[in-house]
């Protein structure tokens, strides 16, 4: 399994989670756990996902993610789970 | 091990690189040259060129990638070479400039932003290399533009040589001379380490594998941040603090380490845990010093705020890598941190303060713009001073001073980019001139006696 975590935030609007759950189903990744709140009037969604299946390689993942958000006024990044591994667990 | 995903702590990391200027601040591959000393320099070039291209042509493509799958920055990529003085030592020509032409080539050729080593190590005398190398700096400073110099002058074992501090003083004048830029390329250093990955002052000791990857990690801004939240409480909590941002910020530079050791196929060296700020607002020295509880830095209170803030984050982040090195503590160089820019300007923040700061924190007075018209034996008098303090607390210590010429206090000098803007501070106009023009050694002191 290759795992990676998917962040989004955006300004709250309908069918934001739709929207990027589509775009990951897309290129053939699964979702394994997925978060999402609001803070005041935006909107922040972090999902656990594995890139086993995904055909694209990464940097370009990350850019096609980074575009597409774009278009629907999305911040949506994707970084390997081992940051958040090495920064919050000893 | 997999990660059990914790939003909020997600959320603090992104956060953190977002918001607070997180980031490493450098990957700096090291690169022996031992194997390309010749007869002349013209030859010694050649060699000095083609092995940083092949040794470092992969470095910045690599921490590129590294860059976008963890989503961090990596703001420098750097590489650091053997002194070169120790590479010329056959080479009969007086003037060495032809070598920094080479680096200089090479680190545009490769994609770094700086490359460090057109250095001497004269702590307790010039060979006749070291004597060329240290008088080709002025030139060979003004004609590159990557090129990083430093001369060690001192050591708790060997002394001060004050002849180097003397001749040093009289360099630091030419180069201002030279070229505008040229001094903030040039550090003069007393006990220099051989694995620090930042610049000015990097190079590649002679103790160090063929190549080596070291990292330079920062991150003022998180721990000002972390502190916001530290308001009224005692001093340990403040303390605690810092430990635990500062592991946090290290955990990632080995992160960082580990997988650019890995991609390249280059041993890893160390983690540099230090505090380096940039001119961005939010991302300074002074600004957690105001935040411990400081009106301004640079107030009676600021050495004791700076030497806790230093030792907490050596000690939450040695736990945090699996080796230790460079120079490892808070930066507090004046152009390129807002806080201290601020509080110079104000005058609050003094030369004097800022060698008192030094005693408790990493290197020294850095990235200082002193008025033009500075004689050669004050600047020589500071780098004395700064030297015994290295020498005696048996630390690294450092002298980046930036003559204006055709400055004065109050004016302000731009550097651009991360290397920022300085008001010109004053110094002391007594002459100090026969203390230096002296010559010789300062003896080691008693407690080198360590056997």
């Amino acid at each position: 399994m290759k795992k990676a975590i998917v962040s989004v935030f955006a300004r709250d609007a309908r069918g934001i989670t739709a929207y990027v759950t589509a775009l990951l189903a897309d290129r053939d990744i699964n979702i394994l756990d997925i978060s999402q709140t609001l803070m005041q009037e935006y909107f922040a969604m972090i999902m656990l996902v594995d890139l086993e299946a995904c055909p694209l390689p990464f940097h370009e993942l990350s850019n096609w993610l980074k575009e597409q958000g774009e278009k629907r006024a999305l911040d949506i990044h994707i970084q390997r789970e081992d940051i958040f591994e090495a920064m919050h667990r000893i | 091990m997999s990660y059990l995903m914790n939003s909020s702590e997600i959320l603090q990391t992104i956060r953190m690189i977002d918001q607070q200027h997180l980031d490493v601040r450098t990957v700096t591959m090291g690169i022996s040259l031992l194997d390309c000393a010749a007869d002349t320099t013209a030859r010694c070039a050649e060699k000095v060129y083609d092995k940083i291209c092949r040794m470092a042509e992969r470095l910045v493509p690599e921490c590129k990638m590294i860059e976008q799958e963890y989503g961090i920055p990596i703001v420098n990529k750097r590489v650091s070479v053997t002194p070169v003085s120790l590479v010329t030592a056959s080479c009969a020509e007086e003037d060495f400039s032809p070598i920094a032409l080479a680096m200089d080539r090479a680190a545009d050729a490769v994609g770094i932003n700086f490359i460090g080593g057109f250095s001497a190590l004269a702590q307790k005398g010039f060979t006749e290399s070291d004597r060329k190398l240290v008088l080709s700096i002025p030139e060979a400073l003004a004609a590159t533009k990557l090129v990083c110099s430093s001369v060690n002058v001192g050591s708790t074992r060997a002394g001060i040589n004050m002849d180097a501090v003397l001749l040093c003083g009289k360099i630091i004048r030419e180069t201002a001379e030279k070229s505008d830029m040229g001094c903030a390329k040039l550090v003069i250093f007393c006990n220099a380490v051989e694995d620090n990955p930042f610049m000015a002052g990097a190079f590649h000791g002679v103790g160090e594998p063929e190549c080596v990857i070291n990292v330079g990690v920062s991150g003022p801004g998180v721990v000002a941040e972390a502190l916001k939240s530290c308001r009224g409480e005692r001093i340990d909590v403040v303390a605690e603090t810092i430990k635990r941002t500062a592991f946090k910020i290290t955990r990632m530079g080995q992160l960082v380490a580990q997988e650019a050791s890995r991609r390249l196929g280059v041993p890893f060296g160390v983690v540099d845990l230090s505090l380096a700020p940039t001119p961005a607002i939010g991302d300074s020295v002074a600004e957690i010093l105001e935040l411990i509880g400081l009106e301004r830095c640079g107030t009676h209170g600021t050495t004791a705020a700076l030497a806790l803030l230093n030792d907490a984050v050596k000690k939450g982040g040695v736990m945090a890598s699996s080796h230790v090195g460079g120079l490892s503590g808070a930066f507090i160089p004046v152009s390129e941190d807002a806080g201290m820019i601020r509080a110079a300007g104000e005058g609050v923040l003094t030369l004097d303060k800022l060698e008192a700061m030094t005693c408790v924190c990493s290197v020294g007075l850095d990235m200082i713009a002193v008025p033009g018209d500075t004689t050669a034996e004050t600047l020589s008098a500071i780098i004395a001073d700064e030297a015994a303090i290295g020498m005696i607390n048996n630390k690294t210590t450092a002298v980046r001073l930036i003559p204006a010429i055709g400055k004065k206090v109050g004016d302000r000098v731009d550097f651009g980019g991360l290397l920022g803007s300085a008001p010109v501070m004053p110094v002391h106009g007594e002459s100090a001139a026969e203390f230096v023009s002296r010559g010789g050694r300062i003896p080691a002191p008693l407690h080198s006696l360590r056997n």
